[in-house]
C-alpha cells in the first residue's frame, strides 16, 4: 500500500487560490457604480449569456469568471431571495444577508472541494427613500474564497480589478447622472480591454437598479438606449 | 456543489416542495364539512375582451356565512406586467394562490432570463389549482379566472378553471363566483367585438352592479365609504388599473340610464 503524499495545508490553500485567480484573470471585468438614478452595473460582454442579473426588487447580481459557476450562484441568489420574501416580507430581502450566504457557499467550496470556484461576484442594492433606514445603496464584493467586502460609490471585479479600482478612485464622483456614470464605466472597461476592440453598445451589458421605479427596480439597458446614452 | 441546494429547476412551487417543505402550503387538514369552521369567501369576478386586450374586474366583498368578513378585499391581482388573476372562492387559499402565482412567474423570469408565454402561465395556474384539490374536497374551493395579453399573438386571452385544474379558454368573456351567473347574463347582452376601453369599463361595472343586485354575497359599489370594484385593463402597454373616480363616474351614468333604479 502506498502512502499518500503529505502536502501542507498552507500549500494547498495557496495553490487553490492561485488556480482561482488565474481562472478569474482570464475573463473580463465588471464595474458597478452608484449614480444619481440608482446603481449601474456594467460588463463587457459580446455574448448573449448574461453576466448581470436581477435578484429581487432592489437587488442585482454581477459575476465574472467561469460562466457556469457564477450563473449557478446567481440562481442560488434568486432562490434565496424569493424564498425569504415569501416566508417573511419583500422588504426583508436584503443584500447583506445574500452576500453573507454567497460568502458561506463560496468559502465552503474553497475549503472542502478539490477545485475552488473561479468566480467573483457583486451584490448591489439600491436604497428606497420611502423606507426609513433603507435609504442607502450598498455594494458587496465576494471573492472566490468567500472573503467579503463592502464598497461605497463603486466596485470592480475580474482580472483587472485592482487597476480599475485605482482608476475609478481618481475619476469617480458621487451622484453622477446615468449618462456620465455609463461613460465612466465604459472608459474603465476600455482600459481593461487594452488591445481589444472598442467597448460599445454592441458588446456592453448594462443594467440599472433605478431608485424611482416602483416594485422591481432592475432593468436592462437595450443596445438602442446605450447607443443614445453613449453618443456613438 | 451541494451548497447550492437540491432543486435546480425554475419553478418556485417545486423549489418549496423540494427544499423548503415546511413553507410549502399544504391543503388544509381539518375534517370534511366541519361545522365549527367557516372561512371568508370571495364572490363575483369577471373578464371580457376589448379591442386592445382584456379587462378583468371583481367586487370587494368577502362574506363568512351571512356575515360581512371584509368590505374591501382584493380579488384581482396583477401576476406580472401582462397577466392578471381574479379569484373567487375561499378567500384565504385563493389570495395565497394569487400571491404564489405572482412569485412563480417572477421566479421563472429571473431564473430563465425570459418570461413564460401566456399559455405557460395558464398551464402553471391549472397545476396549482389541481394541487389544491384535497382542500377543495373539504370545501376550500378556489376557482380563479386568468387573463392576460399574449405578446406573441398580439391579443388578449382569458381562461376559466374548475376545481380539478381543468382549464378552458373563453373566446369573449367569462364570470365566476356566486354572482357569476348574473354578471355573465349582463355582459352577454352588451358584449361585441372591438369594444373601446370606455365601453368595456362600462360593461364590466354594469355586470358587477347587476350581480350585486341579485346576489347578496356580491358587494355593490359603496359610494359612501368610497369602496369601488377593482378593474384592470391588460393590453400591449401592460396592466393598468382604472381609477376609482373613473369607476364612480361610470357607475353614476349607469344609474342615470336605469330609471327603475338599480342599487347594487
Amino acid at each position: 500500500m502506498s502512502l499518500p503524499f503529505y502536502v501542507s495545508p498552507e500549500q494547498v490553500m495557496t495553490e487553490k487560490a492561485d488556480y482561482a485567480r488565474k481562472g478569474i484573470g482570464r475573463g473580463r471585468s465588471s464595474v458597478t457604480l452608484e449614480c444619481a438614478e440608482g446603481v449601474l452595473l456594467m460588463a463587457e460582454n459580446p455574448s448573449s449569456l448574461s453576466k448581470i442579473g436581477e435578484i429581487y426588487d432592489r437587488i442585482a447580481f454581477a459575476g465574472v469568471g467561469k460562466f457556469s459557476e457564477f450563473d449557478q450562484l446567481r440562481k442560488l441568489g434568486v432562490r434565496f431571495a424569493d424564498v425569504k420574501g415569501y416566508a417573511y416580507s419583500r422588504d426583508d430581502v436584503r443584500a447583506r444577508a445574500l452576500a453573507n450566504a454567497y460568502s458561506q457557499a463560496m468559502g465552503d467550496v474553497f475549503t472542502r472541494e478539490l477545485k475552488p470556484l473561479e468566480v467573483e461576484v457583486i451584490v448591489a442594492e439600491v436604497g428606497d427613500d420611502s423606507l426609513a433606514g433603507h435609504e442607502k445603496n450598498t455594494i458587496y464584493r465576494v471573492q472566490f474564497d468567500g472573503s467579503i467586502s463592502d464598497h461605497q460609490g463603486f466596485c470592480v471585479i475580474g482580472g483587472a480589478a485592482d487597476e480599475l479600482m485605482n482608476f475609478l478612485k481618481d475619476q469617480f464622483r458621487p451622484q453622477l447622472p446615468l449618462r456620465e456614470a455609463l461613460q465612466l464605466g465604459r472608459s474603465a472597461l476600455q482600459r481593461a480591454a487594452e488591445g481589444q476592440p472598442q467597448v460599445g453598445p454592441e458588446n456592453l451589458e448594462a443594467c440599472v437598479l433605478e431608485r424611482s421605479r416602483a416594485g422591481r427596480k432592475f432593468h436592462r439597458l437595450s443596445a438602442d438606449v446605450l447607443r443614445e446614452l453613449l453618443g456613438s | 456543489m451541494n451548497v447550492l441546494g437540491k432543486y435546480q429547476g425554475a419553478s418556485f412551487t417545486e423549489l418549496l416542495a423540494s427544499d423548503y417543505a415546511h413553507l410549502h402550503p399544504e391543503p388544509a387538514r381539518f375534517a370534511p364539512g366541519d361545522p365549527r369552521i367557516t372561512v371568508p369567501e370571495g364572490t363575483t369576478v369577471l373578464a371580457l375582451k376589448y379591442a386592445d386586450g382584456v379587462v378583468i374586474a371583481g367586487d370587494r366583498l368577502a362574506t363568512e356565512g351571512h356575515r360581512v368578513a371584509s368590505r374591501d378585499v382584493q380579488k384581482v391581482y396583477a401576476t406580472d406586467q401582462y397577466s392578471v388573476i381574479a379569484i373567487a372562492g375561499a378567500a384565504g387559499p385563493a389570495i395565497e394562490m394569487a400571491r404564489l402565482m405572482r412569485i412563480e412567474l417572477e421566479h421563472y423570469e429571473k431564473i430563465e432570463g425570459e418570461a413564460l408565454e401566456l399559455d405557460g402561465k395558464a398551464n402553471k395556474l391549472s397545476q396549482m389549482i389541481r394541487a389544491n384539490l384535497p382542500a377543495a374536497m373539504q370545501g376550500l374551493v378556489v376557482v380563479p379566472l386568468f387573463a392576460g395579453y399574449d405578446r406573441r399573438r398580439k391579443l388578449g386571452r382569458l381562461w376559466k378553471f374548475d376545481v380539478t385544474g381543468g382549464r378552458y379558454e373563453e373566446t369573449d368573456f367569462e364570470a365566476t363566483g356566486s354572482g357569476g351567473l348574473y354578471a355573465r347574463e349582463s355582459i352577454k347582452k352588451a358584449h361585441r367585438g372591438g369594444l373601446t376601453r370606455e365601453e368595456a369599463l362600462r360593461i364590466a361595472v354594469a355586470a358587477l352592479v347587476d350581480a350585486a343586485d341579485e346576489d347578496r354575497a356580491t358587494g355593490g359599489i359603496d359610494v359612501l365609504r368610497g369602496i369601488f370594484p377593482i378593474v384592470n385593463f391588460c393590453s400591449e402597454r401592460g396592466v393598468d388599473r382604472a381609477a376609482d373616480a373613473e369607476i364612480e363616474q361610470v357607475y353614476r351614468q349607469i344609474l342615470a340610464s336605469r330609471p327603475g333604479g338599480v342599487q347594487g
